[in-house]
């Protein structure tokens, strides 16, 4: 072996042991190298989506049911704007429906009931790792897109919701591919009685087959956009612009 | 395996011949890279994996997670002005201060799973952690279909890795575990062929445990549940799946541990070198004394 491969060989090897120690810090969250490793995620959506195409969650019964299904993030919003409508029961909440279609809306409670719903007992995965099984009941986004007129340029539906979590307004973006997955709802009920505050009240996004932080609560508003590097971080989600990634399906 | 390179022999007068080394080809090019990019993707993986983990502590059977009554949990209490770490395996408590449950991370007692210095990154950062855990997932999980399409194509499994007959009778085995434990390795002849447990303990690991962590952690995906739920019921659920990944990691680790163990014992120069080379010395019989041209 040439001397200058056993140096490389050597240089190779203490890099490693350094990564190794607790100084590592430097290399494992330098924005660069970040960088690099984010390119995954773009291969397992793409992976991942291609496989999957209109694929359905799994659906569960009653029995399954999560007793104490665990309520993660927000779960009593400190806003002055979301207490006043908890403290007349939504009677004037009405979801906004905007953006790139046709035809905008505002739809009461009343309203969304109206439309096509879908009930389903499905398994909720938390990023953190944990899982809980419910049942969701809800209008079709689908639907409510067809009745607004989506247009054909709109590539993501922004979620704005009403809750303020750390000093930002949480929000997430949902991508046109889940808009018209039959299992994408947009929840009122949860178990056979109207989302509580901790689970979302009024309305809150259920797309079965991603993460926790995909289904945002205190829905609010939805924008239909084809870009939304101008909202929150840019990120495209409140817990995106902290890193985690847009994707959520693994 | 061939004769790649042997020393030259000795001019000196016929004395007793002492027997010689020579080095023969061990490690294909692809068996060799495959190595060393599974070893490096193996530490990342294992790394960014338990600062998942400690993003929710606990592992559950089944579907869903039955809060409090994990198998394995990892938790800290404070008494007395310190911080307490306790790890729970089925009914077992123990306390596990300073490593699992609660450790220090930059001088400061934190709860948290696994210590800050086998985390990556160090600090607490799922986020991440997830973008370490899955560019080393597609490295590792490409890397393996490379080695396993080669190995079955180029005949590295069936000639190097399947138990032969011999292998497999009850005899050999026990003379081998009985070889082992005397640590007394293969000389000669013998060395240039795996025994019975290494080929047991790698075609462990090649076909059965690496696999496994690619199928339990594409079970642990929403997404790629809808398109292949037979893996869901395969594994008994998802939080099933979520134990098996950490079990299988942790089978992977004890692996590791022996084989780095046998590398030192067996010769670390000789078997480090044959794994980035490709040769691997071994000794062979002199030749037989020259015969004399018959008249």
């Amino acid at each position: 072996m040439s001397l200058a491969r056993r140096g490389w060989l050597r240089g190779a090897g203490a890099s490693l042991a350094a990564l190794a120690l607790s100084g590592c810090n430097r290399i494992t969250e330098d924005p660069k190298v970040v960088r690099v490793l984010a390119g995954a995620e773009g291969v397992s959506r793409n992976v991942q989506r291609l496989l999957a195409r209109g694929a359905l969650a799994r659906e569960f019964t009653r029995a399954d049911i999560t007793p104490n299904f665990k309520a993660n993030g927000s779960t009593d919003p400190p806003d002055a704007d979301y207490r006043a409508m908890v403290a007349n029961g939504f009677a004037d909440w009405k979801l906004v429906v905007d953006g790139l279609v046709e035809r905008p809306l505002a739809l009461s409670l009343a309203q969304l009931r109206a439309l096509p719903a879908r009930t389903q007992i499905t398994r909720h995965d938390c990023v953190e790792g944990w899982s809980c099984i419910g049942e969701w009941t809800g209008a079709k986004l689908g639907a409510l897109m067809e009745m607004a007129g989506l247009r054909a340029e709109a590539k993501h539906i922004v979620l704005h919701c009403a809750d303020t979590l750390g000093d930002a307004r949480y929000y997430e973006t949902l991508d046109v591919f889940d808009v018209f997955h039959p299992q994408t709802i947009l929840a009122y009920d949860m178990n056979g009685a109207p989302l509580t505050v901790a689970h979302g009240a009024p309305l809150r996004l259920r797309a079965e087959r991603y993460l926790g932080y995909k289904q945002a609560k205190y829905l609010m508003r939805l924008e239909a956009v084809d870009r939304f590097d101008h909202i929150g971080g840019g990120q495209g989600g409140y817990w995106e612009d902290q890193g985690y990634d847009r994707y959520g399906g693994i | 395996m061939s004769l790649a390179q042997s020393e030259p022999l000795a001019a000196a007068p016929p004395r007793r011949p002492k027997a010689r080394k020579v080095l023969v080809a061990r490690h294909s090019v692809v068996v060799r890279l495959t190595h060393w990019i599974n070893a490096i993707s193996l530490f990342f993986l294992l790394l960014s994996g338990l600062q998942i983990f400690n993003a929710h502590p606990a592992l559950y059977w089944g579907q869903q997670s039955n809060f409090g009554h994990g198998w394995l949990s990892m938790g800290a209490y404070a008494s007395g002005g310190a911080l307490h770490g306790v790890t729970k395996v089925g009914p077992a408590l123990f306390d596990t201060t300073g490593f699992l449950g609660a450790s220090r991370e930059h001088g400061v007692w934190t709860s948290r799973g696994f210590p800050a210095w086998l985390t990556i990154p160090g600090a607490r950062f799922l986020a991440l952690g997830r973008r370490w855990h899955f560019f080393f997932a597609w490295l590792f999980a490409l890397n393996g279909a490379i080695y396993i399409a080669s190995a079955v194509l180029s005949g590295h499994l069936r000639r190097d890795l399947a138990p032969t007959r011999h292998d497999l009778t009850p005899r050999n085995l026990l003379l081998e575990v009985w070889n082992h434990i005397r640590l007394r390795f293969p000389k000669g002849e013998e060395a240039r062929h795996y025994n019975a447990l290494q080929k047991g303990a790698y075609l462990g690991v090649v076909l059965v445990l690496l696999p496994l962590m690619v199928l339990t952690g594409m079970t642990m995906s929403p997404m790629l549940d809808t398109a292949f739920p037979f893996l869901v019921d395969l594994f008994g659920g998802r939080q099933s799946a979520r134990s098996i990944h950490f079990i299988t990691a942790s089978l992977i680790v004890l692996f590791f541990a022996v084989h780095i163990l046998m590398v030192l014992l067996a010769g670390p120069w000789n078997e480090v070198r044959s794994m980035i080379t490709g040769r691997f010395a071994i000794e062979v019989p002199p030749p037989p004394p020259p015969i004399g041209d018959a008249p």
